[in-house]
């Protein structure tokens, strides 16, 4: 958990807005550490967290959980935390074998064309099966909210899913867990960053699926790489803007360049773009970081040096 | 999870070394004893050298076991031929086990083609080659007459002190010899040979991919190399060599159409590859044809399902080949993807702009600037401790 990153999104363990679908999105770098960040903020909150890790085995986020100070094993052995590990099912699935093991989770490798339903479902059970009231009638602790945490969803994409039927998947788990149980939903969704002037039938699915669920969301966390190249100590910028009245923020654009290492989480130091040129290496853009708030409120609010934010207004 | 080095190593009975004093160093992680590895200086995880030293560095110190290397062909696939060669020869040399699959060259063609190692001391299993001991007093010739202490050392090393070192070197002039190839257990496939079921397809994948897969997956079960394997015997690395996947050769249409019907087919493969990986000790490194792919879609797809990612760029046939800036160098190379496993974020390579240059016994990698990305070394056997202080201030 990233306390700067919380300071900027006002959260807390103790207080966050229920009911949120925030789309993690980055271009040509890598978003997988707020991931880990939501994660860690959400098992700390005591909420139930149905987390499906599509692209790395338990013990990679277990390992990072540890050094951001949560165990997963032991989340895992309370009941708090519900794991899919994908890759594991994976390989039931893709090399037929004679017994039928493990969750029919994975089923979609079998026929891409049949959509989700079966992952949907595993999230369903993940989500409203709760320890109260289970099997144990006594021991079973109360666990807040349920939280869904997709990591990631454009992986589906290149293993045959049609960007229509995970807009469908991601449509169903936001009317379940944010409207019905008043959870979260994080999804993460990565892309390559092809400009749209560019062949667009190529990368019609992933920027397709990006623009559906940038509509469908609440907030938006974008990285994408320094436009001035990459710079060793400072990774990536930030920007945070947007008016929005619900969330009492200020409208003013903020700067943030975020710097990751593989021991500190990122720290996030407030700078101005026009300093980053200074730096640079002509080498890989690495992390910039951009807040958008796109509120779903009645009350939205464009303050004018923020036209370029498109803020839908939505129930 | 990419073979960590604190789960693998679980010390069984066995393992405990016989102490003769009572003081035991204590150590946080317990390290594995599986020749040819180390356990890397970012996050503790279990290296392997590629058998290109520079390329090593570029990865961070060498390859994570469980982790996928895909290296994308220059136009003639010749330099990301060599690269497979180098990581076979590297595994032939560390005494791990080999799997080759292929679609076009015989796996055996492959193994024959394998670069000799430069050092004198890799054993060669030849009976009759002893360690000289110091119980040979009438040997007169031979007596040291200065460095006379060291007179009763075996002049010979052992197998083991040789592939313990990480990271060897290759005189590309010359093939390996049959003795030393043959001392490695290799496995094939060969597609051409496999038998082409037309059972129901249980996936997007290609009934070639799929049986790839299923052939991989037996050796690995059956070998001891998956890490819920119990740990009677001692542990080997397996090392996965894929050259040109993707190909027309293999019935995939992604290198041939604009629209290719299966798309999806190699990139479930490699999602496949990583699941069984992740979970076994095994490495792989993959060359695709990268420059027939028309989808760059697909493409970026499918880096993101590598760990590493690597591209070649050669001169040979284009303009460059005679410019004046590029004279030095046989093309360019492109780090697509490093990993970060187990971490937040990797360490990326501090040059964007690197170029690789192919000599007899050494494949360099140099940022464009001229500084070399690691310690050259001179034509003799070099230190191999010396690079390594290069990369100790992450």
């Amino acid at each position: 958990m990233f306390t700067e990153l919380n300071s900027i999104l006002n959260t807390t363990p103790d207080s966050f807005t229920q009911g949120e679908f925030i789309l993690l999105s980055d271009r040509q770098s890598d978003a997988s550490f707020l991931i880990h960040h939501f994660l860690s903020l959400y098992l700390r909150a005591r909420c139930k967290v149905c987390f499906l890790g599509l692209v790395q085995s338990f013990n990679h986020y277990s390992a990072i959980g540890q050094r951001l100070g949560v165990s997963l094993t032991q989340a895992k052995e309370k009941g708090q935390l519900v794991f899919l590990e994908g890759l594991k099912e994976s390989l039931s699935v893709l090399i037929p074998q004679d017994t039928e093991t493990g969750t029919r989770a994975m089923d979609f490798l079998r026929d891409p064309a049949v959509g989700l339903k079966s992952l949907y479902e595993f999230v369903r059970s993940g989500a409203t099966s709760s320890g109260v009231g289970g099997r144990e009638a006594d021991g079973g602790e109360e666990w807040g909210p349920p939280v869904l945490l997709v990591d990631d969803l454009s992986v589906l994409l290149s293993l045959g899913v049609s960007a229509g039927a995970a807009l469908d998947f991601s449509h169903y788990c936001r009317a379940t867990v944010c409207s019905q149980l008043q959870g979260n939903v994080v999804m993460l969704a990565r892309s390559d960053g092809r400009r749209e002037e560019e062949e667009d039938g190529d990368d019609e699915g992933s920027e397709r699926l990006l623009r559906g669920l940038t509509h469908q969301c609440s907030l938006t966390l974008q990285v994408q790489g320094l436009p001035t190249g990459f710079c060793r100590d400072i990774h990536g910028q930030k920007c945070a803007g947007g008016g929005d009245k619900a969330m009492n923020s200020t409208n003013r654009r903020n700067s943030f360049s975020t710097k990751s290492t593989t021991k500190e989480p990122p720290s996030l130091l407030p700078g101005h773009r026009a300093l980053f040129s200074s730096f640079t290496f002509p080498a890989f853009p690495f992390g910039l970081l951009s807040l958008l708030h796109v509120t779903t409120d009645h009350h939205v609010s464009i303050s004018p040096d923020n036209t370029s934010w498109v803020l839908s207004c939505q129930k | 999870m990419a073979a960590p080095v604190s789960t693998v190593g679980k010390p069984s009975a066995e393992r405990l070394p016989l102490n003769t004093t009572s003081f035991q160093k204590k150590t946080r992680t317990k390290l594995i004893s599986i020749p040819g590895t180390r356990p890397s200086v970012q996050n503790g995880q279990l290296l392997v050298s590629t058998g290109v030293t520079s390329l090593d560095y570029l990865l961070g110190g060498g390859l994570a076991v469980g982790t996928v290397l895909l290296v994308e062909e220059d136009r003639y696939d010749s330099y990301s031929r060599m690269i497979l060669k180098y990581f076979l020869a590297e595994g032939v040399v560390c005494r791990h086990e080999l799997f080759v699959a292929s679609a076009q060259d015989n796996p055996d063609d492959i193994l024959q083609e394998l670069p000799a190692p430069i050092l004198d001391d890799v054993a060669i299993h030849k009976p009759v080659e002893q360690p000289r001991l110091s119980c040979e007093p009438q040997d007169s010739l031979d007596a040291m007459k200065i460095a006379w202490r060291y007179q009763n050392l075996p002049k010979v090393q052992s197998a083991l002190a040789s592939s313990s070192r990480f990271g060897h070197y290759y005189d590309v002039s010359k093939t390996m010899e049959p003795e030393i190839r043959q001392a490695a257990k290799c496995h094939r496939f060969y597609l051409t040979e496999h038998p082409t079921q037309s059972p129901p397809t249980h996936s997007t994948m290609l009934e070639s991919y799929s049986a790839l897969l299923k052939s991989l997956q037996e050796v690995i079960n059956s070998e001891g190399f998956d890490v819920a394997a119990p740990m009677s015997k001692s542990r080997n690395i397996l090392r996965i060599g894929l050259p040109s996947l993707g190909s027309a050769l293999w019935g995939d249409d992604l290198s041939c159409h604009d629209n290719p019907r299966n798309g999806h087919a190699l990139a479930t493969f490699f999602y496949g590859l990583r699941a069984m990986l992740r979970s076994s000790l095994a490495v792989a490194v993959v060359t695709v044809p990268s420059h027939l792919i028309q989808d760059r879609a697909l493409m970026g797809n499918i880096t993101r399902l590598c760990d590493n990612a690597i591209a070649l760029e050669s001169f040979k046939g284009s303009e460059r080949e005679t410019n004046p800036l590029y004279k030095d160098y046989h093309g360019l190379l492109h780090v697509r993807q490093v990993p970060h496993l187990n971490c937040l974020a990797s360490k990326l390579p501090d040059h964007k702009d690197l170029a690789f240059k192919l000599k007899r016994k050494q494949f360099t990698i140099e940022g464009r600037s001229g500084r070399s990305t690691c310690c050259r070394r001179s034509s003799e056997r070099g230190s191999g401790g010396r690079w390594a202080s290069r990369w100790a201030d992450v």
